[in-house]
């Protein structure tokens, strides 16, 4: 029962974005003969070893520097040989730092959760629609904008909502006390981004209800917010937690929409980490970034445990 | 009955209504502010772009990485992933590690490890071959180093692309067809496994250039100037081309996908008709 092929390929499922519902031409074996499978084996392992061995050099490297960098207080900047230290992480967990990298969560936590329960209604109500039209075009649309995000997308905003922006002097938002440099106006612009990629995430998913599952529903008399409370929404649930972590990343990694739209106003550790590294050549500011990189890759690391687990109960359902 | 079905096509069309404008409203803004001028319309924001210093430099630098970028992803992504479909299940569980870790890893942190080691090459290492390659690796006509961020960045959004186009499609059969009758290991992937995964590796490719076009944060930090970096220093002297070129990115990206899309459709139809 190790790795059962899936037996039952859902092709819905497997379109993530813009493809025309027609599913490819769909060999349905049910059972392959395992003796004839044994004869492609040999040696295919090796076609994984380039790959491997990229990540190795390209990920793994990095990633000893980011440890070593994040313990080590390099006080000869000649060798570069420093001595074990854990000054530097703890100076990345206090002051100005801490309140980035609280700031930052906070962002991420919020626009991800909006963007989660703005981008299911929104899936839900292009994939119940009539016209397929409307339903491809704002699959599209979706994979666009969620690639839409960094500089552009800042200067979009700025063009739109900033102080000299067109709806903002259209209806003399500035008036109201609204600024888009501020945490508001970040939230509000990374949600453009945002609740489109949940569209896309959350599709598949959505498309995996089975019909018969909501006429049975019908058929015990359960109401639509019954069915939506006690059967969709469960069976979603790790899809729904899995865009949600999906987001958050996106949102915490983001480092140019803010750098070029807010500048310091909202304190992000992404843009802590770029001035420590860029910046101020101070000795030992290269470490300091190296250490709140740590602290930002564990902040997603615990994010990302929550979700793992729960992801292999959805596979039981929504193949 | 009918009375419910209406309430929900006035709940769907409420929905797609609120957000069609909250997604058409900065587009509109942003074409309408780059071209607003105190003299009624002017399109000197985008007629001055290509006489714009550096435009065509860092557009250059950008498409090329772009390119390297996809070929090298894909030439590394795919053997491995028809393989493990294939013949080596065991390793599903690693490749898959090997592609969700860069998630974890926020571009800044990636940005900041990569620039941990090569401070690591002219310290020690200053008369052997490695130094030479951290010198290859950075020069800036083509820096190479872009290179494996991106790749490393991409690797998520190409391996769910593919992992999805390869469920679709059972590899061990084809081969096991193409094989059986006589065809080579290498014909048997390149003409019977690669065409059932067309679409997914035009979006992963596709996945892959929208991010190398649009990318910052790396190049920024590390100092080069391909476009998205040329954005930024343009935006900070004048602000409607900025705009423009932020209006014109989105217009590139949405007709890339749209050919794409398209010569997905074609094929299948051609596919189709052959069958």
């Amino acid at each position: 029962m190790t790795t059962a092929p899936t037996p039952v390929p859902t092709p819905a499922a497997a379109e993530t974005s813009g493809g025309p519902g027609a599913p490819g031409p769909v060999t349905s074996s049910p059972a392959p003969p395992p003796v004839g499978r044994r004869l492609l084996r040999g040696g295919s392992w090796l076609a994984t070893v380039p790959l491997l061995a990229f990540f190795l050099i390209g990920f793994g490297l990095p990633a000893v520097a980011i440890v070593t960098g994040a313990f080590t207080v390099s006080s000869d900047a000649e060798t570069g040989a420093g001595a074990f230290t854990t000054a530097n992480l703890t100076d990345s967990v206090q002051g100005a730092y801490w309140t980035a990298l609280l700031s930052s969560i906070k962002l991420s936590a919020l626009t991800a959760l909006i963007g989660t329960v703005l981008g299911v209604p929104i899936a839900q109500a292009v994939l119940t629609s009539r016209f397929r039209m409307l339903r491809e075009a704002v699959l599209t649309a979706s994979g666009v904008l969620a690639n839409f995000g960094g500089l552009p997308l800042a200067f979009a905003f700025v063009a739109t909502l900033g102080n000299a922006g067109e709806v903002t002097r259209m209806f003399h938002l500035t008036d109201h006390g609204w600024s888009l440099y501020s945490f508001t106006g970040l939230a509000v612009t990374y949600l453009y981004f945002l609740v489109p990629l949940m569209v896309l995430t959350i599709t598949p998913a959505l498309e995996g209800l089975r019909v018969q599952w909501r006429e049975a529903a019908q058929n015990n008399r359960a109401t639509t917010l019954q069915y939506w409370r006690h059967i969709a929404l469960p069976i979603l649930f790790p899809s729904l937690l899995g865009g949600f972590v999906l987001l958050f990343g996106s949102a915490f990694a983001a480092y140019a929409t803010a750098a070029a739209m807010v500048g310091a106003t909202v304190p992000l550790i992404s843009r802590q980490i770029a001035d420590a590294l860029s910046g101020n050549v101070l000795v030992g500011q290269g470490n300091l970034a190296l250490a709140l990189s740590l602290d930002m890759i564990i902040v997603a690391v615990l994010v990302m445990a929550v979700y793992l687990p729960l992801q292999r109960r959805s596979a039981r359902w929504l193949s | 009955m009918a009375q419910l079905i209406s309430r929900l096509r006035v709940w769907r069309g409420a929905v797609l209504l609120l957000a069609g404008l909250y997604f058409l409203v900065p587009m509109a803004a942003s074409v309408w502010f780059s071209i607003d001028d105190r003299d009624g319309i002017s399109f000197e924001a985008y007629t001055g772009l290509l006489s714009a210093e550096g435009f065509t430099d860092s557009l250059v630098l950008t498409l090329e990485l772009a390119a390297v970028t996809v070929v090298v992803l894909l030439l590394l992504l795919v053997p491995a992933m028809i393989a493990v479909r294939i013949g080596s299940p065991r390793l599903r569980p690693v490749l898959e590690v090997v592609c969700t870790l860069p998630l974890v890893v926020p571009p800044v942190a990636l940005t900041a490890g990569l620039i941990g080691v090569l401070r690591w090459g002219p310290d020690y290492l200053m008369d052997t071959p490695f130094f030479q390659t951290f010198v290859f690796v950075q020069q800036p006509e083509f820096p190479l180093v872009l290179v494996v961020a991106y790749v490393l960045m991409a690797l998520p959004l190409a391996y769910r692309a593919l992992d999805s186009g390869l469920r679709a499609v059972d590899v061990p059969t084809l081969v096991e067809a193409a094989r059986n009758c006589g065809a080579s290991w290498p014909r048997a992937v390149v003409s019977v496994v690669l065409p059932n995964l067309r679409g997914a590796l035009l979006n992963a490719a596709f996945l892959t250039l929208a991010l190398v076009l649009g990318e910052f944060t790396t190049a920024s930090i590390l100092g080069y100037q391909p476009f998205a970096v040329w954005i930024y220093s343009v935006g900070n002297s004048q602000g409607q081309m900025s705009v423009a070129v932020s209006v014109l990115s989105l217009l590139i990206t949405w007709v890339l996908l749209l050919l794409l899309a398209a010569a997905g459709r074609e094929r299948r139809h051609k596919t189709a008709a052959t069958s």
